[in-house]
């Protein structure tokens, strides 16, 4: 990565040699901060898929005639990491624009710093609703539909659908749970004695069963659990052992087929809903869509050792499609404003691998560029999406 | 006051003559290079950018923490791995006393070293029974825990749960935010303490108690024959180095301006582990050379590459270790010792 990124900087440097000191050929700098190393080090795929996308974008010369300098550190997930590794973005390499950086907590140690330098701070990889404050964090702007919109989601289909409904939900008690069970209420708005039980469960507890087996003695017909993959699998198969015969939604989080409900069981797992937004390798409905035919070119030339079943190769390539359809928004300004004002400027955006019906809206007072979602119900083998694309504002 | 050959473990032994004479230029030696360090360190927050000085004061609050580690494992001979515990009590008693109570900075630091001391102290005494590798695995459980307990609900209301606390940027006081901007004012701040523990640290080593100390790690048996109060020491040793290691942690809490379980893990406690080994067990200078490894050679191994960042960390170790097997503090002593033998 390094040497390429030398390469392209010792090119730019003859470049500069040849044709003297002109400013307009200068690459533009595109700072990243991923966990590559750590805990969260799954995540680095998300960078990297970043990188190929960005060196194809090269290839085919580049946005407006100018190269694009991806610059990525890693941060092993730590938030002190970040904040090094952010400043050395902006205050060493000086950075144009930070994009995808990832993380809530990482996310959150630089979120004053990076307002108060004024660089826009696009596209975030955290589904927090926090982001998305045009008013006090004007550089910030998320990217994935936000856990509220997600949560929103359920409740109106709950409303539209099963009206008589009585609902009961398991979060996490955190801010990822928190962004769920507040999002949901909102949803519910004047109908919000809909939700008869709730349970928060703590990180650290070793399990869940105990919160499913009282959620389901208060008579819930709906199930709604927010939980992150362990604690869903155990969820899902407690509540299938008991009997309970609700109906069961599923946080996006935690719809893996084979990290969730493989370990809950598949037929224990049959019947639940979530919600997704991006299409994905494997699903029938898409096999021939020409989008994903691009991606798979693409995985193939500029990043064959890349996971093509793996979610986070098709989240990196749609949001690396996103920064760079917004630097050709930008033009010929692509100046810090001039970026940042393209990035809340987007109109009926449709990022490949978006399922269909899904784009991107951004406007100055609205920073959430991805408020729709699909539901999709597990059949005992697959998800199988259906109804239609749900936006909520 | 005792020279730093003297704390060495383990090192060669030395003529009686040739140590008093060592000992001599060693100190002269080292007041001189103590001052060109300190003019150096005065001069650079105006000669380079502002994220290098932030980096710089980084290696100081890593260096205060290591330096505190130092006077548990090397001078009183206690394994430690849950030392990023202190250190997240240090950071979260600055945030939650400079965000919620309002107290001004530079008394959070005070606090947070009375309160590490008090925490350091209470966790020493169970842990006088255990020795070696067994006090370790202790030690590592509060490494391991401390992370969780900063998430539970129950103190959500102070600690922030895991969002954590977000912490306002002090400026320099009394007109001097004029000639300084807040991160050169941090490292003159951290500067300041960092000189100041450093100087209670070698009184400590040299005086009656650090002979107490030291003599609990070449022997305890012969200690306590002497008449050493071996529980009441090791504690205290326990609390002064939780002490050192809390109040870097309030000042590398208010340095990053954010606070979360996330920033303590455990890996924090094996970073100040190995700046401890890399800059010698027992050789207090050595925390600064430990703190610098720690802070640059990840980003190195980063800048060579980036999928093998972790594997070239992991060589630079290797080759550290092999090259200087007590450390940096090794590797300058035998320097010394052969530079004056060709004399």
């Amino acid at each position: 990565m390094i040497t390429r990124r030398s390469a392209l900087m010792a090119a730019v440097a003859t470049s500069a040699l040849v044709a003297g000191p002109a400013l307009a050929e200068d690459p533009i700098k595109i700072g990243n901060v991923m966990p590559y190393s750590g805990p969260a080090s799954a995540y680095g795929t998300i960078g990297k898929t970043i990188n190929a996308y960005i060196e194809m974008t090269n290839a085919k010369g580049g946005v407006n005639g100018r190269q694009i300098e991806f610059i990525s550190y890693d941060d092993g997930y730590s938030p002190p990491k970040m904040v090094e590794q952010v400043r050395r973005l902006v205050e060493q390499d000086e950075v144009t624009a930070l994009f995808q950086t990832l993380g809530t907590p990482t996310n959150t140690a630089i979120h004053k710093y990076i307002n108060a330098k004024r660089v826009p701070h696009l596209f975030l990889a955290t589904g927090a609703a926090k982001w998305d404050d045009p008013e006090n964090f004007p550089m910030t702007m998320g990217w994935q539909p936000s856990y509220v919109v997600e949560a929103k989601i359920y409740a109106k289909y709950i409303m539209d659908n099963m009206p008589d409904a009585k609902v009961a939900m398991l979060y996490q008690n955190d801010d990822f749970g928190k962004d769920y069970y507040n999002g949901f209420k909102e949803g519910l708005g004047d109908k919000v004695d809909m939700l008869v039980a709730e349970a928060p469960y703590e990180v650290a507890a070793p399990t869940v069963d105990s919160e499913v087996i009282n959620l389901k003695a208060s008579g819930a017909d709906v199930f709604i659990i927010i939980a992150t993959p362990k604690f869903a699998a155990q969820a899902i198969k407690k509540s299938a052992e008991i009997g309970w015969e609700a109906q069961r939604f599923l946080t996006n989080v935690s719809l893996s087929v084979g990290g969730v409900l493989k370990p809950a069981g598949f037929e224990a797992s049959k019947g639940i809903i979530s919600a997704g937004y991006l299409m994905e390798e494997g699903d029938a409905q898409f096999a021939d869509s020409p989008e994903l035919l691009e991606w798979r070119e693409f995985m193939a030339e500029w990043y064959p050792e890349g996971d093509v079943t793996s979610s986070f190769t098709v989240f990196g390539y749609s949001v690396g499609a996103t920064i760079v359809h917004t630097l050709e928004m930008a033009g010929d300004d692509l100046s810090r404003e001039g970026i940042l004002a393209a990035a809340a400027s987007l109109k009926d955006y449709d990022a490949p691998l978006l399922l269909p019906g899904i784009l991107i809206n951004t406007a100055e007072d609205d920073f959430a560029p991805i408020e729709a979602m699909q539901l999709q119900k597990f059949d005992g083998e697959s998800w199988k999406r259906f109804g239609e694309v749900i936006t909520v504002d | 006051m005792a020279t730093s050959e003297e704390n060495m473990t383990g090192g060669p032994a030395i003529p009686r003559a040739a140590a008093a004479s060592a000992k001599k230029s060693g100190s002269s030696l080292g007041t001189i290079v103590l001052a060109v360090l300190v003019i150096g360190a005065v001069i650079l927050p105006f000669a380079s950018k502002n994220f290098f000085i932030f980096q710089m004061t980084q290696v100081m609050v890593y260096a205060i923490a290591i330096l505190g580690l130092n006077l548990l494992t090397g001078i009183n001979g206690q394994f430690s791995l849950g030392h990023g515990a202190f250190y997240a009590v240090g950071a979260y008693t600055a945030a939650i006393l400079m965000e919620m109570q309002g107290v001004p900075y530079g008394w959070t630091i005070p606090i947070a070293g009375v309160l590490c001391f008090v925490a350091g102290f209470l966790f020493g005494l169970p842990a006088l029974r255990l020795e070696g590798v067994y006090l370790a695995l202790a030690t590592f459980a509060l490494a391991v825990a401390t992370p969780q307990l900063l998430k539970l609900s129950p103190f959500e209301h102070w600690t922030g749960g895991v969002q954590g606390i977000v912490i306002i940027k002090p400026d320099a006081p009394f007109g001097l935010d004029a000639v300084l901007n807040p991160d050169q004012w941090l490292y003159f701040f951290t500067l300041v303490i960092g000189l100041f523990l450093y100087w209670l640290a070698r009184n400590i080593v040299g005086s009656r108690t650090g002979r107490a100390l030291m003599a609990i790690r070449d022997n305890p048996i012969a200690a306590r024959s002497m008449g050493v109060n071996t529980a009441v020491y090791k504690a205290t040793a326990f609390g002064i180095s939780a002490m050192f290691t809390g109040v870097a942690g309030c000042l590398g809490a208010i340095v990053i301006q954010f606070v979360a379980p996330d920033s303590f893990t455990f890996a924090l406690s094996v970073a100040l582990l190995v700046g401890l080994v890399i800059g010698g067990v027992g050789w207090l200078p050595g925390a600064l050379l430990g703190a610098l490894f720690i802070v640059f050679i990840p980003n190195v191994a980063e800048d060579i590459s980036k999928g093998l960042a972790g594997a070239f960390y992991g060589f630079f170790l290797i080759a550290v270790i092999y090259l200087a097997p007590q450390g940096a503090g090794g590797l300058i002593r035998s320097g010394l010792a052969r530079v004056k033998r060709m004399l």
